[in-house]
């Protein structure tokens, strides 16, 4: 491969547009953002650019603490299950038949191209008090009692009282892990179907079971795609907000609906921007402290 | 290479050619834009079917029609500079909210003689929002109150008393995903009035909605009406244009205002600065004031209007129903809503405390 300065005209028409896109449509309103988050709100909601720490003073607070931290639960929670869920999807599709995978690909990947509010509406007609699951367990409840009547105990059932699926955590979390699937299953899938199956092959000639097998040697080797799909899935549903917005009911305020408030109804952009910037600066922490860490683990290994 | 030359410099001008076209293209369709057009943006139903087609016929302008949510989403897309609306249809506290930041053309008068139509009932004709009428002119108005399921419930749940704290209806309740409206309505049922700027019952506001959320099923951002006709929740704290609506599919569905009073609105159609077709916005406000154009309207949409011309040509049952046209004794407990300034991070942080509990 070339140095790049050996052909600086097509390095530059190569990384041009990339880097005017990243710059104008990443960068730039970041900096706006970040420029915000010092600035103070006016009586109608203007935001007054100002040298304010006071957004983040209020961003600190126990509540919007505790807000971050119910959304970085959901977040993990909907990411374990996507990974089990996802691993054996991806495995199962990596191990298909060859002419089996692509549509098998197709049926996972086929949802995604319908809108995500069209998607999630839809979960709240399955879940409702009178939504297709419900409306399952009656008739199942029906038929039983008609059963049951024949026999001669006709009130052994009683009457039906629909399941409450709808407007709590556990639809927050069920309407994440739904559309968060694909973002875990296609980095590991992708990561298996390289995989090099006479790894495999040795592992077992050489004695090893089946599990252990998948748990030495698969997943070592593909954790690439893990590590991908866990970070996509974890970070996409740390940030989200329409669905607990559409699906959480009363007590599912997760952190993205909070600066939506902010931006929106409150018009206090000053404290939205504040908020938004303090999960980027845990996060900076954390991948500063974790490259500290491996640096450091990298010199004692040579022996510095 | 050498025996694509030809094809690649008659290439190269053809890019520039049509590169020069979509630049003339660009220019000319500009320069067409300045007359014969109007840019509307209203929430949605919220306009007659006839309207349009009407005023098209009436006047040769097109209406390009664009949708919007809430005020609050009207005011985030104006604030960043006009994207070329000339008329939109803020509430009342956002009509005083944009003209505080000169977001607002002042109308002509002269140029709008079906003003005349206007309730002269001083709310209407000279609001505290916009003395004189001079940013812009009532479109319809209304109340927010509690619609509910007749069968579901016990008598009228006619006090805040039985949504906001008694256990009778726990779970079977959607409350409005609107922070000065519950926080408000909390405020009134504790006695104190609905633009309250003082902490202490604001936070006495706040602590009984804590206190009762386990009982509210959702809150709900304008869609309270399809869970209350769909059998999710019994009862709904909504606007009362959108319960009537779904009373026409279902005969259960009832609509009241809670003796603590409720909330009364108005929406206004108002030019932005900026707009590129004011003299057409002006025709259109005229046409909307026409008291045929504004009965079709109502008749449509089934809110009360602010023209006391066109309600001659409402329907009888719409203008007899409680619900649309209330009372004066209902009115006289309704409050408007007005923007607080900054006392609006008191209701910011309630609200956020009420919804992190």
């Amino acid at each position: 491969m070339d140095s790049w300065k050996d052909n600086k005209l097509a390095f530059g028409v190569l990384l041009g547009p990339p880097t005017f896109w990243l710059v104008v449509f990443f960068t730039l309103p970041l900096a706006i953002v970040w420029v915000y988050s010092f600035g103070e709100r006016g009586p109608q909601g203007q935001t007054i650019l100002a040298l304010s720490l006071a957004n983040y003073e209020r961003a600190v607070e126990w509540i919007h603490l505790g807000i971050i931290w119910k959304s970085v639960w959901i977040a993990a929670v909907t990411t374990a299950l996507c990974v089990i869920m996802g691993f054996p999807l991806a495995m199962g599709i990596a191990f298909a038949p060859r002419r089996w995978r692509n549509p098998l690909l197709l049926i996972v990947i086929l949802p995604f191209w319908t809108n995500l509010l069209i998607r999630t509406y839809a979960w709240i007609a399955v879940l409702r008090t009178r939504g297709y699951i419900n409306f399952t367990l009656e008739w199942f409840h029906d038929k039983l009692d008609r059963l049951f009547t024949l026999v001669g105990l006709p009130e052994i059932m009683g009457t039906f009282s629909p399941l409450e699926l709808l407007y709590n955590q556990t639809a927050v979390i069920i309407g994440l892990v739904y559309i968060h699937l694909p973002f875990m299953m296609l980095p590991i899938y992708a990561s298996m179907e390289k995989l090099d199956r006479s790894y495999l092959e040795a592992s077992l000639d050489l004695g090893a079971g089946q599990w252990r097998t998948l748990f030495s040697v698969t997943v070592p080797l593909v954790m690439p795609g893990i590590a991908s799909g866990l970070l996509m899935t974890y970070i996409l549903s740390l940030g989200t907000f329409l669905t607990p917005n559409l699906l959480g009911g009363t007590d599912s305020m997760m952190i993205g609906n909070l600066i939506a408030q902010e931006f929106g109804p409150s018009r206090d952009w000053a404290f939205g921007s504040a908020l938004s910037f303090l999960l980027l600066y845990a996060t900076f922490i954390i991948l500063w402290a974790r490259a500290t860490f491996a640096r450091r683990g990298a010199a004692s290994e040579l022996g510095i | 290479m050498n025996m694509f030359k030809g094809a690649g410099s008659s290439r190269r001008n053809f890019l520039a050619g049509t590169g020069a076209a979509a630049v003339a293209l660009g220019f000319g369709g500009r320069s067409a834009s300045a007359s014969g057009e109007l840019n509307v943006y209203n929430w949605d139903t919220y306009i007659g079917e006839t309207t349009l087609a009407t005023f098209t016929e009436a006047t040769g302008v097109k209406v390009q029609y664009d949708l919007f949510a809430n005020n609050e989403e009207l005011f985030a897309k104006l604030k960043a500079g006009n994207p070329g609306y000339d008329i939109i249809f803020p509430s009342d506290y956002m009509v005083e909210t944009m003209i505080a930041i000169d977001m607002l053309v002042a109308i002509d008068h002269s140029k709008i003689p079906n003003m005349k139509h206007i309730d002269p009932d001083p709310n209407f004709s000279d609001p505290s929002f916009n003395p004189g009428l001079k940013f812009g002119v009532p479109f319809m108005w209304g109340t927010q109150g509690v619609g509910y399921r007749i069968s579901k419930v016990d008598g009228v749940p006619d006090s805040w008393g039985d949504i906001l704290a008694s256990d009778k209806y726990a779970g079977r309740i959607a409350l409005l995903e609107d922070v000065r409206a519950m926080i408000g309505f909390s405020l009134k049922y504790l006695g104190f009035p609905m633009n309250s700027v003082d902490p202490d019952e604001i936070a006495q506001a706040r602590d009984l909605l804590i206190k009762n959320k386990k009982n509210f099923k959702t809150f709900a951002p304008d869609s309270g009406q399809d869970l209350l006709l769909s059998g999710e929740v019994d009862l709904a704290v909504e606007w009362n244009g959108d319960i009537v609506q779904v009373m026409e599919e279902d005969d259960d569905l009832a609509y009241v205002v809670p003796k603590e009073g409720g909330m009364v609105w108005m929406d206004n159609m108002c030019i932005p600065k900026g707009a590129p077709n004011p003299g057409n916005a002006h025709a259109f406000l005229d046409h909307v004031l026409d008291p045929v154009v504004n009965a079709e309207i109502a008749n449509t949409i089934h809110y009360p209007t602010a023209n006391l011309s066109a309600r001659k040509l409402v329907l009888p049952e719409d203008l007899a129903n409680p619900a649309i046209y209330p009372p004066p004794e209902t009115l006289a407990r309704c409050e408007q809503i007005v923007d607080v300034g900054d006392a609006a991070r008191l209701y910011d942080e309630a609200w956020t405390a009420i919804k992190a509990a």
